[in-house]
């Protein structure tokens, strides 16, 4: 899959203020029988934005026409549960470009950088000002600058984290992929000389 | 200064360190599964590229699966194209299938061990976050997402940075009744459904040692419900007994070289960790959850938390339609579920039979109970298991993941309490509004005969 490059983002955001959001909420299982990757968009918190009858949940913050953005900011063990990479398309796929939380689960953030999803982790009190941010005017900007490692809201900004190797896969549209094929020999040296049993 | 089993192992399998911190990884098994490879297959095919390492991949078909009439084609379309999909990528792409109708399929994390193909010191990945299974076998297991699927298959390694390590040690005699299940629903609900982020766990200490492989298999496989990389026990004496003599155990010569190798496969007494818990194994009671992540459980004799609920934890008990303070004892229930990569190993279906022999489930609950692979099945049947089931008024299904993930035909319907011996209780993990309580197999046995809620311990 090519993956988009990110640098610059400068969006309002969605908040979801729960804790320990799992990736059976952000897909639920039934909708992993697809064969590609598209489309999850449509059922991305699904049991969360429509009923059992399909009705749509009104104060549930992705129906609230008052909230939309290219970024999700969410309570603390975002993505924990299952690997399903689903996950991370989904939220792709319904157009977030970033999630900012105060802790992200293993296996969600490698498979959100895998995808171009940037995952940025802010300390608590930070999250709290941003949820109040937004809850004061929901037409809150928020900037993201991945070159500079910054995140922003007007004069207020952080610098976030971020493993320089996949910063530098992000900023180019890289995967791991196209690096490890290009250590074929190496791979190969490995395993002559390795002990298995 | 000595050298962790982390370090052992992830050490011995650097092809290459590089900038910025990250490790090129090489990986010894592969399994793989309907669900989470069809787009990593997808992807190989777009950049035209084979398998490199056909022969280090497995593939059963498990999620999606029914467990009734194994024999007759998938009723649901598209699990049946998703099962169908896999045997045409595994035939086009050389990789072995255990698929439905084999006599070996059943779930990934199940038939891996049974068939000696995860092994001491292996390197191990799957598309499924409960690969950390195989550390009970002194293996470096984890879950990886349907990227990297496509790194494996494309390069037999993975780009990965090195989790911290964490131990965490168990020592002391196990009360009557409780078991591996109970030990790692304590630990979570001790450092909570984040608190293993970032590490890798190490379980340690007498009582852990005590454990069969298939207890240790119980415990290393819920790691991830409190967020660790994966989990793993050093090799011993029961690790290598277990491994001897299956199929693709190593033989003859080969055997005793492997021997000598595995035995070096612990942590030496002088390594450091960057986190450590000790616990006293007679602290530990039989478990429950209340809510729905797996860092909420409780004693099965106390009563719901009552402490500062925060929104998501009040949230998780309207939707259980628990009260805090309330005591879980004497709650009806109306199904019982026995079955996953948790706990449906011919150990975990021996301990159910013996408790239930000569008795009979409550009228008002329906039990199913799922063998965890093909091996497992026919293990039960030869021992007279499925008659006591029979007898006692329990369904007995064919192998798959069942009504862990709400994903095949087997579902628990909106509102109704699922006592189950799977691994999470996400909301609508086991059916869209189903409401999960997650439990020991004697725990869950006790619910099947009494219909409600009880402590095991007054029970044997
Ligand atoms: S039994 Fe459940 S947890 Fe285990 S692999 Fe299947 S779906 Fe996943």
């Amino acid at each position: 899959m090519k993956i988009e490059k990110i640098n610059i983002l400068n969006t309002t955001a969605v908040p979801l203020p729960m804790e320990d959001i799992d990736t059976d909420q952000i897909i639920p299982a039934r909708f992993l029988k697809a064969l590609t990757k598209e489309g999850f968009g449509d059922n991305l918190f699904r049991d969360w934005r429509y009923d059992r009858n399909d009705q749509t949940i009104e104060n549930f913050v992705l129906n609230n026409s008052k909230y939309a953005g290219q970024i999700l900011v969410a309570g603390k063990n975002f993505g924990c549960g299952s690997s399903r990479e689903h996950a991370a398309w989904a939220l792709n796929d319904y157009g977030f470009k970033a999630v900012i939380s105060s802790f992200f689960a293993d296996i969600f953030k490698g498979n959100a950088l895998n995808n171009g999803l940037l995952p940025i982790q802010v300390n608590t009190d930070d999250l709290n000002f941003i949820f109040t941010k937004i809850e004061e005017n929901n037409n809150t900007k928020l900037s993201i600058n991945l070159e500079d490692q910054t995140l922003s809201i007007g004069e207020w900004q952080r610098s976030f984290d971020i493993n320089p190797y996949k910063k530098m896969c992000l900023l180019n549209g890289y995967s791991d992929l196209d690096f490890l094929l290009s250590k074929r020999e190496k791979i190969e040296e490995f395993e002559t000389k390795q002990l298995i049993y | 200064m000595g050298k962790t089993l982390f370090d052992k192992i992830w050490d011995a399998h650097i092809v290459e360190s590089i900038d910025g911190g990250q490790d090129i990884i090489y990986i010894d098994r592969h399994y793989i599964h309907e669900v989470t490879s069809p787009q990593a297959f997808d992807g190989l095919k777009e950049r035209n590229l084979p398998v490199f390492r056909p022969n280090k991949t497995i593939a059963t078909a498990d999620h999606n699966v029914p467990t009734l009439n194994q024999h007759l084609p998938i009723k649901e379309e598209l699990s049946r194209f998703q099962v169908e999909k896999l045997t045409e990528n595994c035939k086009n792409f050389g990789v072995e299938l255990y698929g439905l109708g084999h006599k070996l399929q059943g779930i990934v994390h199940v038939i891996g061990p049974e068939l000696g193909m995860t092994r001491p010191g292996m390197t191990i990945v799957c598309g499924d976050s409960h690969t950390s299974t195989h550390g009970a076998f002194g293996c470096l297991a984890f879950g990886i997402g349907t990227s990297q699927v496509e790194h494996v298959f494309a390069s037999q390694t993975l780009m990965l940075s090195r989790p911290k390590t964490m131990r965490i040690t168990v020592n002391g005699k196990l009360q009557k009744g409780v078991g591996a299940k109970d030990i790692i629903l304590y630990i979570i609900a001790n450092l909570t459904a984040a608190g293993g982020t970032g590490y890798f766990v190490e379980y340690a200490g007498d009582t852990i040692r005590s454990l069969s492989m298939e207890g240790r298999m119980t415990v290393c496989n819920m790691s991830i419900e409190m967020g660790a990389r994966g989990g793993h026990v050093g090799v011993d004496q029961t690790t290598i007994d277990y491994v001897e003599g299956k199929e693709h155990a190593p033989k003859g010569e080969n055997w005793n070289k492997a021997v000598t190798y595995w035995n070096t496969l612990h942590s030496d007494i002088d390594a450091k960790f960057d986190k450590e818990y000790t616990f006293d194994a007679e602290d530990i009671s039989p478990m429950i959850t209340y809510g729905t992540n797996p860092g909420m459980g409780i004693k099965i004799d106390n009563p719901i938390p009552s402490e500062l609920l925060n929104a998501s934890e009040q949230k998780s008990l309207d939707y259980m339609g628990f009260d805090a303070n309330e005591s879980l004892l004497g709650k009806k229930i109306q199904h019982v579920f026995i079955g996953s990569c948790t706990n449906a190993r011919i150990e975990d279906l021996r301990e159910v039979a013996a408790f239930v022999k000569g008795k009979q489930k409550a009228d008002h609950v329906s039990v199913m109970v799922v063998p965890g692979s093909k091996m497992v099945e026919a293990k039960a049947k030869a021992e007279g298991l499925n008659e006591i089931f029979e007898a006692a008024g329990m369904e007995i299904r064919e192998p798959g993941c069942s009504a862990c993930l709400g994903m095949n035909e087997d579902k628990i319907p909106s509102g109704e309490y699922c006592v189950s011996t799977s691994n999470r209780n996400f909301e609508g993990r086991q059916g869209q509004g189903a409401r999960t309580i997650l439990a020991s197999p004697l725990t869950a046995a006790a619910a099947a005969i009494y219909g409600e809620i009880r402590d095991i311990r007054s029970l044997i």
